[in-house]
């Protein structure tokens, strides 16, 4: 390849990167448009005059909303982690019996649509009096990520040598003990992966939050959102500042942790 | 050993039974209270006049979606696949939209759909095509969220679609230029073949995806207007809690002919992979 066509490819990446992220662009720009220049025909393609209206609005309303969600994601991760860790090394390295069908139902377990989990804990959580309370939305935002934890944290412990597992066992340490000084700390990548993605999903959420959620004094970010989508329909720049503040783990997953992601990508995807 | 066994294989089992039967509360608790009705609530689903419509768009949204992101996916996917200044940075970028939360996406699009003051009709009247009602015409709700949904769904199919072609040995390239073979003639004699087991999993995952697909619309378009961006997922939400008087049972019978939907045909496909690969 020759230098000319590198630096067409370049410039036509370029171009197709801005068409892909425009969207995102105009979330921004939106957000720092006033209100009076919201309807302007055609519409400002620079925020020229910013205002932060906006941005105030959610330090105002939205700051509690934003705690919400950082405890629910928090507590998913965690939640998340206890579970699948030990799933994933009995599933790698013990053998169990009907460890395929296992894997199997996991996969399956992906496959079954928010909406139907949703009116299940519905009908549990009107029983216990977990409604409208963050200990339950943690519990059933925790569901999306499981499956596709233990099936990463498989993957990745399979590739731990058996040697090192015999020299431990060798040395009297114990299933328990192997798996908690040596499995854990070399299966650091996968935690990063798995956590990562649970916050993320937990994060932005919006079916259990508002079906389990929906009278709570604690809601999630993203259903701040959609209140505010349902009542102001006048205040975009409000709306549009709270998206990009409700994106900010989003961005912060892609400049901190961009491999991190990919590889949790094509593990859950490749991976068989 | 057993004991250790017994907890950490049977708790993950456990969550799995436990899932289950969170399922089957679904149904017990709306209908273990009332009297046992069997299959009414199906019954009903069927001859509700939503049906058809709700199935027809359930079944062009993710057709649609699909052939969209997958193409677009395999084009960004064999366009990156050279390396050039830069390429590693733009391919992360892309990653954004499949990064952000749906409610993000969603909302944002729904200001650009705008008919008024959206960006999207500002742009089209610059080359004389009038107002679109992107999201309150009948006939163009589906688009529209179509449109979003494709957007979102890019990012995933060009990430796998691109570790499926940095597998392709490079060799196989060198000697098949060397035969004379034009970048068009590699591509569909040699990439693509080479490259069907891993868009096999793509087009999987995104079925099972698509057809889960209910933030976006509900969000966008609330299945509407007069239901024409009804799909199934949206509809059982509909049913569920979108009402004053909620209807568990029918609702949850739409969520499991999803479920239903869902399997049946990734069997299929599963299967007519195994044919395939089969000489």
């Amino acid at each position: 390849m020759n230098r000319w066509t590198s630096r067409w490819r370049t410039l036509l990446g370029l171009l197709f990167t801005a068409v892909m992220l425009f969207p995102g662009y105009w979330m921004v720009n939106v957000s720092l448009t006033r209100d009076h220049d919201m309807r302007r025909q055609p519409p400002m393609l620079f925020p020229v005059d910013p205002t932060f209206d906006g941005y105030r609005a959610v330090l105002k309303q939205q700051l509690p909303y934003l705690g919400t969600s950082l405890l629910i994601g928090l507590g998913t991760v965690a939640l998340t982690i206890v579970l699948a860790a030990p799933a994933g090394y009995a599933l790698a390295k013990l053998r169990p019996r009907g460890g395929g069908l296992l894997s199997f139902v996991l996969l399956a377990a992906q496959m079954i649509p928010g909406i139907i989990m949703a009116m299940g804990f519905y009908a549990i959580y009107l029983n216990l009096g977990l409604l409208n309370a963050w200990p339950g939305l943690i519990l059933a935002d925790s569901t999306i990520a499981v499956p596709f934890a233990v099936l990463v944290f498989a993957a990745f412990m399979s590739g731990i040598p058996e040697d090192l597992l015999q020299a431990a066992y060798t040395d009297g340490a114990g299933t328990l003990r192997t798996f908690w000084s040596i499995v854990l700390p070399i299966s650091r990548n996968a935690i990063v992966t798995v956590s990562l993605f649970a916050f993320l999903w937990a994060w932005s959420d919006f079916v259990f939050a508002s079906t389990l959620d929906s009278g709570g004094r604690l809601r999630p970010i993203t259903l701040g959102i959609y209140q505010y989508i349902g009542n102001n329909n006048q205040q975009w720049n409000a709306i549009m500042a709270t998206a990009v503040v409700a994106s900010i783990p989003a961005a912060v997953m892609l400049v901190v942790a961009q491999r991190y992601v990919t590889a949790g990508v094509t593990t859950g995807a490749i991976k068989d | 050993m057993v004991v250790y066994l017994a907890a950490f294989y049977a708790y993950p089992l456990y969550r799995n039974v436990d899932l289950s039967v969170r399922h089957y509360t679904v149904r017990s608790f709306v209908q273990g209270d009332a009297p046992f009705s069997g299959l009414d609530n199906y019954r009903e689903v069927f001859d509700d006049p939503t049906f058809g419509p709700a199935l027809g768009h359930t079944a062009l949204f993710t057709v649609a979606s699909l052939v969209f992101q997958f193409a677009a996916g395999l084009a960004l996917a064999v366009f990156f696949n050279r390396h050039f200044r830069l390429s590693a940075t733009l391919r992360a970028l892309f990653l954004v939209p499949w990064l952000l939360p749906l409610i993000v996406s969603a909302s944002t699009w729904s200001w650009m759909l705008n008919s008024d003051s959206g960006i999207v009709n500002a742009a089209l009247s610059m080359f004389g095509v009038g107002p679109v009602n992107w999201l309150t015409s009948p006939d163009w709700s589906l688009v529209s969220v179509i449109i979003a949904n494709v957007w979102i769904g890019i990012p995933f199919n060009l990430v796998v679609l691109y570790s499926g072609l940095q597998a392709i040995p490079g060799e196989l390239y060198e000697a098949a230029a060397l035969d004379g073979a034009t970048g068009w003639q590699q591509f569909w004699r040699m990439t693509f073949p080479l490259l069907r087991p891993v868009s096999a999993i793509t087009l999987l995952l995104g079925l099972v995806y698509t057809l889960k697909v209910f933030d976006i619309i509900w969000i966008m378009t609330r299945g509407g207007p007069v239901d024409s961006s009804t799909t199934f997922a949206t509809w059982s939400y509909r049913l569920g809690f979108g009402n004053l008087v909620p209807q568990f049972g029918r609702g949850a019978a739409v969520g499991n002919l999803l479920i239903l939907l869902a399997m049946a045909l990734s069997l299929l496909y599963i299967r007519t992979q195994r044919k395939q690969r089969r000489p």
